[in-house]
């Protein structure tokens, strides 16, 4: 048999890609895809599993049995995508204790949205609607990423995902329909996780060093600022049909673009959040390097337990 | 990789009777029953399937995607194994 030269396996991989054919963990790629996707899915996996801890705050303190048990079954689910996810990282060769002590370590990040604090309930409703539907876009455009596992996680994960934007958005329905209190909780909860919701979507395409490369190999499929504009040109609505007010004076329709033209995102903001100063990256890491460390007992003797128990 | 780290399994879901058990996604977990209760839990959390197998993925065979043409592309050039190659008279509708 022929071997082929690492240029011919990249032009027959790319090839491959242009066809839409998936990549599976077997198939010969390059260094750098296998390095992107390996950075890519495990902050998309660090992102749910530290998701959980701003939701898990409210647990305890939601204000009824029915928004408790819809509260832990999100928490639950977004626990469930990331073993997905960090399963998926595994395909690409590198260990899932690595990929853990990496976050640890700040080597890779998670969705900076994660270091802002979860003040009142209205917090949950804001999450649901705005972080949750914001990372649906981003999701069910990686449905069609190149890399196998990866598409297949989304997939599942998108499906599951669908009751997790509408729970937060019923919370905020209800509160626009109680009380003067309630009403104002829930707008100084918008008024809070707007922007940080639409920095979720990372630089400018024109700050943004991966999109182009990333996009040839469809590991992504849009751009950061296309997938911006549909959030907003989704989310806009909504927030006017329940009484909500976007917290932005030059947020306006514009009629020739067919979209919402929206202000300045303050991107001193994102990248003091993304580089460690956001109110509670501390405390997240910190909870997360806890529970690693003291659950490592339990997984130790889980395994003596298996050892001793094999015939 | 640590020694200690606990194997990884594959698991296979049958969503309802009469349907084969299909790949759904893998785990860690220390011991088969861990693997099954880890897989219920990551799994099946909306009524996907009636039964589970797990198994360690250390224990697949599998083929190797280089090998790919020489072990498929011989059933690709015998369209004669598929029905629509055979030609039928006029007035035979059903066969």
């Amino acid at each position: 048999m022929e071997t082929l030269t690492q240029e011919k396996l990249a032009e027959k991989f790319q090839a491959k890609i242009d066809a839409d054919i998936k990549i599976e963990p077997n198939d010969w790629m390059p260094d750098t895809y296998r390095k992107t996707l390996i950075r890519q899915i495990s902050q998309h996996a660090h992102s749910e599993i530290v998701g959980m801890l701003p939701e898990g705050n409210w647990i305890t303190r939601a204000p009824s049995l029915r928004r408790k048990a819809v509260l832990l079954a999100k928490v639950q689910d977004e626990a469930g995508h990331g073993l997905y996810l960090y399963s998926a990282t595994e395909t690409l060769g590198i260990s899932r204790e690595e990929t853990i002590d990496d976050l640890h370590s700040g080597k890779v990040k998670y969705s900076s949205i994660f270091n802002y604090p979860t003040l009142s309930w209205a917090d949950m409703g804001a999450i649901g609607w705005l972080v949750d539907g914001a990372a649906i876009m981003n999701q069910v455009a990686l449905c069609r990423t190149s890399y196998g596992p990866y598409a297949r996680a989304m997939v599942k994960i998108c499906k599951e995902e669908s009751f997790h934007q509408r729970q937060g958005y019923e919370i905020m329905t209800t509160l626009m329909n109680g009380t003067e209190a309630q009403r104002e909780m829930a707008q100084d909860a918008l008024n809070r996780f707007w922007w940080p919701a639409l920095m979720m979507f990372g630089p400018s395409d024109a700050e943004s060093k991966h999109t182009e490369q990333s996009m040839r190999w469809r590991i992504k499929r849009f751009t950061n600022d296309e997938l911006r504009q549909s959030f907003v040109d989704a989310t806009v609505p909504q927030a006017e049909l329940i009484g909500l007010k976007i917290p932005d004076p030059n947020l306006k329709w514009n009629e020739a673009k067919g979209h919402y033209d929206f202000g300045a995102i303050d991107w001193d903001e994102f990248w003091q959040v993304v580089n460690g100063n956001g109110p509670c990256n501390k405390e997240r890491i910190e909870a997360r390097v806890k529970a690693k460390e003291e659950g490592a007992w339990v997984r130790e003797a889980a395994m003596a337990y298996a050892k001793k128990h094999k015939s | 990789m640590s020694t200690n780290e606990w194997p990884l399994w594959e698991v296979f879901i049958r969503s309802k009777q009469g349907l084969n058990h299909k790949h759904v996604g893998s785990l860690r977990a220390p011991d088969s029953a861990m693997a099954l209760q880890n897989a219920r839990d990551v799994y099946t959390r909306r009524s996907e399937g009636i039964s589970i197998w797990v198994v360690q993925s250390a224990l697949i065979t599998a083929s190797d995607p280089s090998d790919s043409e020489a072990y498929f592309e011989p059933a690709d050039s015998k369209v004669y194994r598929h029905p629509t190659f055979y030609d039928l008279p006029d007035g035979i509708e059903h066969m």
